[in-house]
This record gives structure tokens, sequence and C-alpha cells, in this order.
């Protein structure tokens, strides 16, 4: 077998393939839902992305990484509000806001190791939920509706939903390549460095702690575009999606598909997400036989087998679906 | 005014050492399995969701609470042996992901077994009274219990920490676990029983605030990451640090939350105040937390080899 044709790159290339053709297939079966599903994974893959530059690469394990998903949402969300409707006003100051919030909070939260990082991201994620509850003109907790989505005049339009999904592609192709260049270059090189020894990577003079809060930063706006596009996919934003669940969301999305790997956050999400709308039915499918009407009802209860689930993957999967796949290579 | 400003004092006394509970039990946890558990807020819920029903059962306050103790005491250490004993010595990331795993399968099993809509517990009439603490201060009973027993528990676990033979066990244990364990201790089961003691000091919490708020789904997870706050403020494994700061985080953020609109207005228009002051007070005690890192970043009383 040569060494591309293996069980990773086939799946990989199978899961692109499909996603190029999601709106072709929605079309020709005239399932909407699919789409909406399907645009909706591809753009917190992206925010998976983002995460696994820092999670996967640089070993921050950042449990408020939906915050960025939030403000980039709340960007868009509030200009559109104000009047401003145009995406090359509206996405910049997204990006642009991420990339503060995350200089502020990666620079507090990267003095600090281990478990006190995880615990300071999770109570900065907090705060930040607080600061949109308190949005008392946009929304407050019950958030802001978006009535007109971002405007890219005489280019794209938005509310085409094959334009805006094939947009989003794009934009999780361009979000892959970067973070792979990235990890490839110097840059990567020092980020990974660190996560494995970051005092020996002080030792031979790099000052590490500039290039994990640049790395920080990064992923914070890349997660930022992502919050953009998800609020004009659900025309919505609310604090509800900077929650601290969202964030452990995006976690189990990177370690299920895999950390460390190109595709594994895309993996991931598809999985996670195409999980939580298969294991009904497939619960329905399997007890129905066995106690019958009442397997509607067992349905509904799907959450608490995803949950022992992480467990299972965690003890398990350490290298998560796409270390599964890469394994069945080498035996 | 000044009466005012007492009684919000209590309240943030109590708020503080309930939080302290929830620290006590994430700290102790850390300490001697190494082991960042989400789920302490599930225990929380289930301590309260426990208060409730054998309060219906039963109907006497003091039998439901020291049933729903001994029933999440149980929950804990079967929590612990079934899911957490493989995690140990694992990255903190796979602890992360683990517990919040238990978190989902927590709140829906709490919604199969209990239903979506959530429950009361109504105080008997000997503890919904108010007493009089100062002259013209009449404070409630019940948080006046609060109050002693959450001390009391305190008082305990300082005894229990200190002062006995578990004690100098749970402490070697925190220091170096697998030295204890080369020595002859059971270390397997010495963690089943943190773990419990920690769970069941994490239903205290839960069932005491039930008669407050109501019981429902997810009501741990908000106060989990306060009790986070305090553990950081605190410095992660010390359960004295994890004392003066839930009571630093109670008082500031009970304060805060009823005087901060008074003190806006006193700079800002009376209608900029009532925007800005609750966004504010909530995000107070994250503010503070701030200045605590920046200052020092291993927390007021760091652990000396962590």
């Amino acid at each position: 077998m040569t060494a591309w044709l293996s069980v990773r790159n086939v799946v990989v290339a199978a899961l692109l393939t499909f996603l190029v053709l999601v709106p072709v297939l929605s079309s020709f079966t005239g399932n909407l839902f699919l789409m909406t599903l399907f645009t909706r994974i591809v753009i917190l893959a992206i925010a998976a992305s983002s995460l696994n530059l820092i999670l996967g690469y640089g070993g921050m394990v950042s449990f408020g990484h939906a915050v960025y998903l939030g403000l980039g949402g709340y960007a868009v969300g509030i200009l559109a509000y104000e009047g401003i409707g145009s995406a090359f006003v509206q996405w910049p100051v997204a990006l642009l806001v991420c990339a503060l919030v995350a200089l502020i909070v990666g620079a507090l939260c990267l003095r600090t190791r281990g478990v006190y990082f995880i615990m300071i991201t999770l109570a900065f994620a907090q705060l930040v939920y607080y600061f949109g509850v308190g949005l008392d003109r946009y929304g407050a907790d019950d958030g802001l509706t978006i009535y007109r989505k971002s405007q890219f005049p005489g280019l794209l339009d938005l509310s085409n939903r094959a334009q805006f999904y094939y947009l989003c592609l794009l934009l999780l192709m361009a979000t892959i390549h970067v973070t792979w260049r990235l990890v490839n270059s110097r840059f990567g090189l020092v980020i990974q460095g660190a996560r494995s020894n970051d005092r020996r990577m002080q030792a031979i003079g790099f000052p590490t702690y500039r290039y994990r809060l640049v790395a920080f930063v990064i992923a914070g706006t890349i997660c930022g575009l992502a919050g953009a596009l998800l609020a004009n996919h659900t025309a919505f934003v609310s604090p509800a999606t900077m929650h601290w669940t969202r964030s452990g969301d995006l976690i189990v999305m990177v370690v299920l598909g895999g950390m460390g790997s190109s595709f594994g956050p895309l993996i991931g999400a598809v999985t996670l997400l195409v999980l939580e709308e298969a294991l009904p039915v497939l619960i329905r499918i399997i007890t129905f036989p066995f106690i019958g009407q009442m397997a509607f009802r067992v349905a509904e209860y799907w959450q608490i087998v995803l949950g022992p689930l992480f467990l299972l993957v965690v003890l398990f999967a350490r290298g998560g679906i796409h270390g599964l796949l890469a394994r069945g290579r080498r035996d | 005014m000044l009466l005012l400003f007492l009684e919000q004092c209590l309240n943030g006394l109590q708020f503080g050492l309930l939080l302290f509970l929830l620290a006590a039990g994430l700290t102790l946890v850390f300490g001697i399995m190494d082991l960042v558990n989400l789920a302490h807020g599930s225990l929380y819920m289930v301590g309260a969701y426990f208060a409730a029903t054998f309060a219906a059962w039963t109907g006497s306050f003091v039998a439901a609470a020291v049933l729903a103790l001994a029933a999440t005491l149980v929950v804990g250490m079967a929590v612990e042996v079934i899911a957490l004993r493989p995690l140990y010595g694992r990255d903190h990331l796979d602890h992360v992901l683990g517990t919040f795993g238990l978190i989902l399968f927590f709140n829906e099993l709490v919604r199969i077994i209990w239903g979506p809509a959530g429950l009361s517990l109504t105080l008997p009439a000997w503890l919904n009274t108010a007493v009089p603490v100062l002259p013209g201060l009449f404070y409630p009973t019940y948080r006046i219990a609060i109050i002693a027993v959450a001390l009391a528990v305190a008082l305990f676990l300082y005894i229990l920490v200190m002062r006995t033979r578990l004690g100098m066990l749970i402490r070697a244990g925190a220091s170096n676990r697998e030295m204890i364990g080369a020595l002859g201790i059971n270390i397997k089961l010495l963690s089943t029983l943190v773990f419990g003691l920690g769970a069941a000091l994490a239903g205290l919490a839960g069932l005491m605030q039930a008669p407050i708020q109501t019981v429902q789904i997810g009501m741990g997870e908000n106060i989990l990451i306060l009790a986070f706050v305090v553990i950081i403020i605190g410095g992660i494994g010390s359960i004295r640090g994890a004392f003066i700061a839930a009571i630093l985080v109670g008082l500031i953020d009970t304060i805060g939350r009823a005087f901060l609109p008074d003190l806006l207005r006193l700079v800002l228009s009376s209608r900029g105040a009532s925007t800005v002051a609750p966004a504010l007070s909530s995000m107070l005690i994250y503010l503070i937390m701030t200045v605590v890192l920046v200052a020092r970043p291993q927390g007021l009383f760091p652990v000396a080899n962590k």
C-alpha cells in the first residue's frame, strides 16, 4: 500500500468530498435540515480547529474558548442592530475585538500553569458571560436577534444558503491550512516545544510566554471569525453561546476528533454533532422491539449515553478518532 | 443603613461559608488525587434533589438532611470507584473531559428521575422564623443555622485533617501519593473516602441552599465556577486558603450586589447606574480574582510543594 493511501487519508478525503457535496445532496433530496446541520458543523469545526492550535499543539487547556464565538457573534449582532450592515466593517471588528480580549485574557492566564490555567480561563469565560448578560440594550439574557445578515454588496449574498455554506467551508479549509502552516513553522515548533518542556525551551533562549500568547491570540481571533459566521447562520446571538459548557463542547470536539492533528477537530465536530442528531434515532430503533412505544420517550434521554461516551473516549481512545484511524495504518 | 450593611454582611458570610463547603471538597480531592472534578457541581445538585425528595417522604427536614447527606456520600463514592479511579495519574485534560461527560450524565439522570421541572423544599416552621441578632435587626433563623452548621463543619474538617490519624494520611497522600501507597496504606480506599467526604460536603451545601433557591437541573454549574474562583484566590490544595477566600468572595459578591448600584449612582446618572450595576456586580468577583492573579499567580495561600 502506498504511503498516501492510508485508512486515515481515505476517510478524510471521503469526508471532504461529502462536505463539498452537501448542498447538492440537500437540493437533490429537498432536505433542508441536512444543509442547516452541516453549515453549523463546518462553522463549529472552524472554532474547534482554532482551539486545536492552542490545546492540541500548545498544550493550553483553555476552557473559555466559546467566549470568542459569542464575542464575534455580538460584534456582528450589535453592529447590525446599530444599522451597520456591511461585512467589511462587521467582520474586521469581530476579529479585532476577539484579538484584543484574547490578548488581555491570555496575558493574565498564561502566567499560570496546569490546573490553574484551566480554572482561570473558565473564570474569565464566566466574566465575559456576565458581561453579555448585562448588555441591556442588546437583549441581555434573552439574546439579540439579527434581522439582516452581513452584507457583501455585489460579492456574495449570505441569505443564499449554498453561498453561505461554501463560504464557511472555504474559511474552514483556510483555517486548517493556516493552522498546518503555523504548526510546521519555526513558530509552531517553539509552541510544541513549550508544551513538551517549557523550562528547556526557555533555557535555550526562547521567550515562550510571548510565543504562547501569540498562539492564544491567533486562536481567539480565528474563533471570532467562527462566531461571526455562527451569528449569521442562526441570525441570533445570546450569552448562552458563551456559557462554559459550550467551551466544554469545543474541547470535546477537539479531543474526540484527535488533538494535535490537522483534520482531527473537523472529524470531532462532525462526529459530535451528527451523534447528537443520530443518538435519539439510534436509541429509538434499538429499544423499539423491546419496549414498543416507550422507545420514543426513552430516546429523549440520549444525553445519558453521550456523557459516559466522553469518559470512554478519554479512557480508551487517547488520540481520538484520528488516532484510531492512524493506528490502523501502522498495523 | 448600618443595619442593612450588617445584614448584607451576614448574608455574605452565609454565602461564603456555602462556597467554602464546595471549595473544600474540590481542593481536598485535588490535593490527594490530583484530580480536577468538574462534576462537583453535579453532586451539589444531587444533594439538593435528595433533600427535597426525602423531605417529602419523611416530612422532617432534619431527617431529610441526614438521609440526603448519606445518599450523596454513597453516590460520590460510587462515582469515584466506577468512573474516576481510572483517571488518576492521567493528564488534567482527561479529567476535565471525563468529568464534563459526568455532568451531562447527571443532568440527564436527574431529568429522568425527577423530571424537567424544578422542586422546592419548604422549611419547617421552627426554622422559618427570624431572631433578633442585634436590637432592631432581625435575621432569618435558617440562615443563622446555615452559618452555624458550616462553621461547625469547617472546625470538624480542621480537626479531621490536622489532628486525626486519617487526616495525617490525607496530608501524607497530598504530598506523595506513591510513597504512602508503598508504606502499606490502602491509598485506593483513602481516595474513595476522601472523594466521598468531598461529595458529602458538596451535597451538604446543595441541601442547605435548597430551601433558599429552587432545586433545578444545572443549579450546580454556575456555583461551581465560583468555587473555582475561591480556590484560585485561596491557592489550590489549601483548605485554610479556601476558607478565607470563600468568605472574602461571599462578602464581596453579596455586598457588591447590594451597594454597587448606590455607589455607582454617585458617579453615573441614575439610569446609567441601573444598567451597569447588575453586570458589574456579577463581574466583581472575577475582577478581584484578576487582581489577585496579577499580584500572586499562585493564590493568597500557596501550598509549598505543589
